[in-house]
């Protein structure tokens, strides 16, 4: 069965070999802060298994030491580059295009097609890591097709990779890193903590009280951990089940249907939520931190609103 | 152990987005202030952070795609992304962002989230899209509503995917809502779930739409006011 660590694999060479032509690229400030950074992520994505917890914990500190010391550069982009770009628009036209939805096709076509192939009884591909597999696999077709039409060699590939990752940082490990703190909160019991609190401070006699605690304490607690699916849980077990389904007699489906979406509108606007809001910002070169949360707060909280409304109108009804 | 101690965990992660401190930081501290608070000895907490990021590597794979997106990059994909959208008659910043946030949900609702995402698609082709449009009709823009189209063509993205993807029944989020009923002992149909999230998703497509649309106004607005202000300041130059 092929699992992740194939990939895994490419990941960690591709890491490792930023960090030695970062380290050889004498005009780049900071090359030993971005090349070191890399080097211990490669470290981690090549023997991560092999190293046990406490180092590999030892090693996210370090992680967050070098990201945590100094500014990002802003990218530079070669001056030379634009009649390269401009002639490339008009030599491959929607070529380009076609290339960059090699990685997407495959990816979904991966994810559909091959979750159901087989070598006798045994999966091909291990099920739950199915997207990624695919993605990864998409990549690699996606690159050597690059490199075949676009006449390149590989080497300048992983070159351009290296500029847009250093200049995305450790923004581009910040999902990982969230992800990682979710983890650490669960086991701290910092979801059991938050439902006692609320269940001593919640009013239970006015159903649109209740409604609304559950709605936007759906959307505040998933600004705080960054993650709709660490809120539901607690939520639901906190007033969800307790009040809107035993005690007012709402119906479970609607609830948890409409619950969750109000939870999305919380993840629209927080930081916590990296890849959805910090990635972006990063990878477009934008200045302020929070520019794409302002772009959605408006839809964000209108939509908790309307939320809240819907749940109010309908899940006492059916 | 006091319940709420564990709390100081998120009490971490809120102080420190606020003073601004980096973020890869106040992950780091928030889960010893958690860790802690739950009585857990300081090389235990570090051991279940370096285990659960050990874990959690598949999130990161997500930036093998960059090699490829710079070759395209370095051979025009964001200027001819720029130049169809410049000749197509009609196309508008707001328009364009509302279809492909119709695309994003559609597709989404079908299942096919892997079909978008920032570094696939917002940055290669969606921004420089979305800022030719405005290009084509405004003229050159100042920075300021270049990186408002930007994170514009980032919401997009989010928004079309979150209210889309749960009217799917095979997505994460319906099988969680399921199985957190089910260990209730609440049995609901995931075909009930998805419908129900229907209503929502109307909602955020005309919500969100409606802004869009009037995003085209508020950048021709901010083209205007910035050439005023550039103007009145060269006045002002001039004059002795």
């Amino acid at each position: 069965m092929i699992r992740l660590g194939a990939a895994y694999l490419t990941m960690g060479l591709l890491l490792a070999a930023y960090a030695l032509l970062g380290a050889l690229d004498r005009g780049k400030p900071n090359r030993w802060r971005d090349s070191l950074f890399f080097a211990l992520l490669a470290a981690s994505f090549l023997i991560g298994d092999r190293l046990g917890d406490l180092v590999n914990g030892l090693l996210v500190i370090g992680l967050v030491a070098l990201a945590a010391i100094g500014r990002r550069a802003p990218t530079v982009r070669a001056a030379g580059d634009e009649p390269l770009r401009l002639a490339g628009a008009l030599r491959y036209k929607d070529r380009l295009f076609l290339l960059a939805l090699i990685t997407p096709a495959v990816a979904l076509g991966g994810a559909v097609l091959l979750k159901g192939a087989r070598i006798g009884s045994q999966p091909l591909f291990d099920p739950k890591q199915i997207t990624v597999i695919s993605l990864a696999l998409g990549v690699v077709i996606a690159f050597l097709a690059s490199l075949i039409v676009l006449r390149e060699r590989p080497v300048r590939g992983v070159q351009e990779g290296r500029r847009l990752m250093e200049s995305v940082g450790w923004a581009a490990i910040l999902p990982q890193m969230l992800a990682a703190l979710g983890a650490v909160f669960a086991l701290a019991g910092v979801g059991h903590s938050v439902a006692v609190l609320l269940g001593q401070v919640l009013p239970v006699d006015n159903r649109f009280a209740v409604v609304c605690a559950y709605t936007c304490g759906m959307a505040l607690f998933t600004v705080m951990v960054g993650n709709a699916f660490a809120a539901f849980p607690v939520m639901t077990a906190a007033i969800g089940l307790p009040l809107i389904v035993q005690r007012f007699h709402g119906d479970p489906a609607i609830m948890g249907a409409i619950g969750m979406l109000s939870g999305f509108c919380g993840t629209l606007l927080t930081p916590m939520a990296a890849n959805f809001n910090l990635v972006p910002v990063a990878l477009l070169e934008l200045p302020d931190r929070w520019a794409v949360i302002r772009a959605q707060a408006p839809t964000a909280l209108v939509m908790l609103a309307v939320n809240t409304g819907l749940m109010y109108a309908l899940v006492f009804r059916f | 152990m006091a319940t709420w101690l564990p709390l100081v965990g998120v009490a971490v992660v809120a102080v420190g987005f606020l003073i601004r401190l980096n973020p890869m930081l106040v992950v780091l501290l928030a889960a010893l202030g958690a860790g802690l608070g739950a009585g857990f000895p300081i090389l235990k907490v570090v051991a279940a952070l370096g285990h659960a990021f050990n874990e959690n590597r598949y999130v990161t794979l997500i930036w093998l795609i960059l090699p490829v997106i710079g070759l395209l990059e370095r051979h025009g994909l964001q200027e001819r992304a720029r130049q169809r959208i410049a000749r197509l008659k009609g196309a508008t910043t707001g328009r364009l962002l509302l279809v492909y946030m119709m695309l994003r949900q559609a597709t989404a609702a079908l299942g096919l989230v892997a079909l978008g995402g920032h570094p696939q698609m917002v940055r290669p082709m969606v921004a420089p899209m979305a800022e030719g449009a405005a290009e084509a009709r405004l003229g050159v823009l100042p920075d300021k509503v270049r990186h408002l189209i930007r994170a514009h063509a980032a919401g997009v993205d989010n928004i079309g995917v979150f209210f889309g993807e749960d009217i799917f029944i095979a997505v994460g989020s319906i099988l969680l809502i399921h199985g957190v009923l089910q260990g209730a002992g609440i049995e609901v149909d995931p075909l009930k779930l998805s419908g129900w999230a229907a209503p929502s998703a109307a909602a955020a497509l005309i919500v969100h739409g409606a802004r869009l649309l009037r995003l085209d106004r508020k950048l021709a607005r901010q083209v205007a006011e910035a050439r005023a202000a550039n103007r009145t300041s060269l006045e002002a130059q001039e004059a002795p």
